[in-house]
């Protein structure tokens, strides 16, 4: 008598999940850490004004996002980086890029006795991290600070020791500001570095920052602004100092916007405009152009609509930087090509 | 009923006779318990095979180059793992030279020297310490480890040993030194409580039989009791040393993660459990991907050659010794 209640309660509990399944479309994603807070928040808004789909992202990191959406294992992915040609040339139709939102990187460090905020021309931080300008009082640094008493000390470079896509941003930048480091070391998200110690994310990099007196490390600008961190401007491609913020990052994307290919797979890295932070990158949704299921694809394209519009207006709030209005607009015209 | 039945039936033969002893109990005892000591078998058999076929493209590409290379760029497509097997013996050694005397000193005391109350609180705290997760030993390293070695520990090295390569260069803190502390300090309370447990097993007549000869306390401990139990406090330091090699977080937040190969201590380095973790989330390629699970190969095989040579050591100082079971 018992037993058959019991088995009756689990055919029950059955029955009730594989409606619930029905009723739901069911969409896996997997991809870059970095956006992962805001994809969160973006995936529980939606659900709510979007009921029938319920989309799962794991944030694998970029490499991983890359690798499993051209297995096919997830409906799409995500990556900090765009896909190589080789990479797309594995597929059958062409993955369409995505851009959500964006990141900045800024300059960290730990000197003792000084406590302005220090300025890094391109030629310092490329000289920094190639090795070459070994001490902090070095005439490339003392020149654009010239206020500042900078030790005699030796410099500690701390970089990232995992693979990220965070290390692939700046590596890209410092190859387009020092032909030395594109002959030497060149761009990827994980390099052979010239010198240095690595931390194992933001925040072991942060950690031997702070640790180590004399050191200097790259973070995300959404880090050093939530742990109130003090962090260096940079000399932009117009000559400009700026201290990275959430404006000048977006600046960044905008003023690439007119020349950006129609794919977006671009670096906007030191980009021109006199307003626009130099080490920025977008972080991508991968999205298959051709997509079988009509439900799935109903869903995808009501998020990444969903995503452009009402989305944006989440991101300064979890410090993101948020689209410029021509990427917006150039974005609403791809999804067209979802088919 | 059953029972009874079969108890009172002549002897079977063939199928039934085995049925019968099924029934018994004691044959599917015998069968269940081989089918899960062959799972294990069967694991480690199907990881090498995983290992080796995957790791296939590094190993027709670079060869026994592989092994005897110190360049690693992601780059340029070049991967040898020297640097990563240079600095997981490394730390690992370090580990061992720190905990190895310390813990078997520490387990002589608890079972042998203290009186029973503080010997059983202690355990307690060390037993509580193996069951911290590394990441917190890693942090408590970056925070505290760290700045110790920087300002005391390593300045007074290199003053005291600065004539040896080993104890020259640049000091950051983070490093080769630091790293084999904080697994010391980790492998410690395995070396502990599995020695002490070892050295409580030894028979009273044991120690008995020494101090009647007239041995002092310390003479019986160390001539009659130690030895007695040295099997025991070998199999604690290997799992210590499991622990060590394997081991990725607490590792990789100190050693400085810099794959190349320094004569100094105090220079940053990198293990290969801390590589595989670093990169390979991130790694975009099939032979970056591929050098990786050849790492791990390398890692499975350098345990394998590690405890061989350990287990060596044992029956040479096992067949030498005098007081043993």
């Amino acid at each position: 008598m018992k037993k058959s209640n019991l088995w009756l309660g689990v055919f029950g509990a059955l029955a009730i999940l594989l409606a619930v399944a029905q009723a739901k479309v069911l969409i896996n994603a997997a991809g870059a850490t970095f956006p992962y807070p805001i994809y969160g928040k973006w995936l529980e808004e939606f659900a709510k004004v979007y009921p029938d789909a319920q989309i799962n992202y794991q944030s694998i990191g970029s490499g991983g996002g890359i690798r499993q959406f051209s297995a096919g294992t997830v409906d799409f992915g995500a990556s900090d980086m765009p896909m190589t040609d080789e990479q797309i040339g594995t597929f059958k139709s062409k993955p369409l890029h995505f851009p959500t939102v964006l990141g900045g990187i800024v300059p960290t460090y730990n000197i003792p006795g000084v406590s302005q905020d220090l300025k890094f021309t391109p030629e310092a931080l490329a000289g920094i991290y190639l090795g070459k300008i070994a001490k902090w009082n070095d005439p490339e640094l003392q020149k654009a600070n010239p206020g500042v008493k900078l030790p005699a000390n030796e410099i500690v470079v701390v970089h990232r020791s995992e693979g990220s896509g965070t290390s692939f941003v700046f590596t890209d930048y410092l190859s387009k500001v020092s032909p030395e480091w594109k002959t030497k070391v060149g761009v990827n998200a994980s390099v052979s570095w010239p010198v240095g110690l690595g931390g194992k994310g933001n925040e072991g990099v942060a950690g031997v920052v702070k640790q180590t007196p004399n050191s200097i490390g790259y973070v995300e600008l959404i880090y050093v602004l939530q742990n109130k961190m003090t962090y260096g401007s940079l000399r932009n491609a117009a000559g400009v100092f700026l201290k990275a913020d959430l404006e000048s990052v977006t600046e960044a994307a905008a003023s690439v916007a007119k020349t950006m290919p129609a794919d977006f797979r671009v670096s906007i890295t030191n980009a021109p405009g006199k307003k626009a932070y130099p080490i920025a990158t977008f972080t991508y949704l991968l999205i298959p152009s051709k997509i079988d299921d009509p439900a799935k694809k109903k869903a995808i394209v009501a998020f990444v609509h969903w995503m452009l519009t009402d989305g944006q207006k989440y991101a300064a709030s979890l410090a993101y930087a948020p689209l410029p209005k021509d990427v917006v607009a150039k974005e609403e015209k791809q999804i067209a090509l979802i088919k | 009923m059953a029972t009874s039945a079969a108890i009172s039936a002549p002897p079977p033969g063939g199928a039934r006779a085995l049925l019968q002893r099924l029934r018994n109990g004691d044959e599917l005892a015998r069968l269940v318990s081989l089918a899960f000591a062959s799972s294990i078998l069967l694991v480690t058999v199907g990881l090498i095979y995983q290992l080796w076929i995957t790791s296939a493209l590094p190993r027709h590409k670079f060869g026994f180059g592989f092994l005897t290379s110190s360049l690693w760029n992601p780059v340029s497509g070049q991967f040898g793992a020297l640097p990563f097997i240079y600095g997981t013996v490394i730390t690992s050694t370090i580990a061992l030279l720190i905990a190895v005397p310390l813990g078997v000193g520490a387990a002589i005391f608890l079972s042998e020297l203290a009186p029973p109350r503080i010997s059983s609180t202690f355990t307690f705290f060390i037993e509580l310490l193996a069951a911290v997760p590394s990441v917190i030993f890693g942090l408590l390293a970056i925070f505290t480890l760290v700045p110790l070695m920087r300002d005391y520990v390593e300045p007074s090295l290199k003053k005291l040993l600065g004539f040896l390569p080993l104890f020259s260069g640049p000091i950051y803190g983070f490093g080769y030194l630091t790293a084999g502390t904080i697994l010391a300090i980790m492998t410690l309370p395995f070396i502990i409580s599995i020695s002490r447990e070892a050295l409580l097993e030894v028979p009273t007549e044991q120690r008995e039989a020494a101090l009647a000869l007239g041995a002092t306390r310390w003479e019986s401990t160390w001539q009659a009791v130690v030895p007695y139990a040295r099997l025991g406090i070998f199999g604690s330091i290997f799992l210590g040393l499991a622990r060590a090699l394997g081991e990725t977080m607490a590792v990789t937040m100190v050693i400085g993660n810099d794959p190349s190969i320094h004569a100094s201590l105090f220079a940053p380095g990198y293990t290969i459990a801390a590589v595989i973790a670093n990169e390979f989330s991130e790694a975009t390629g099939d032979l970056y991907l591929q050098s990786l699970v050849g790492l791990g190969l390398v890692l499975f095989l350098l345990t394998i050659v590690i405890n061989a040579m350990a287990r060596l050591l044992i029956i040479a100082t096992t067949r030498r010794g005098s007081a043993h079971p």
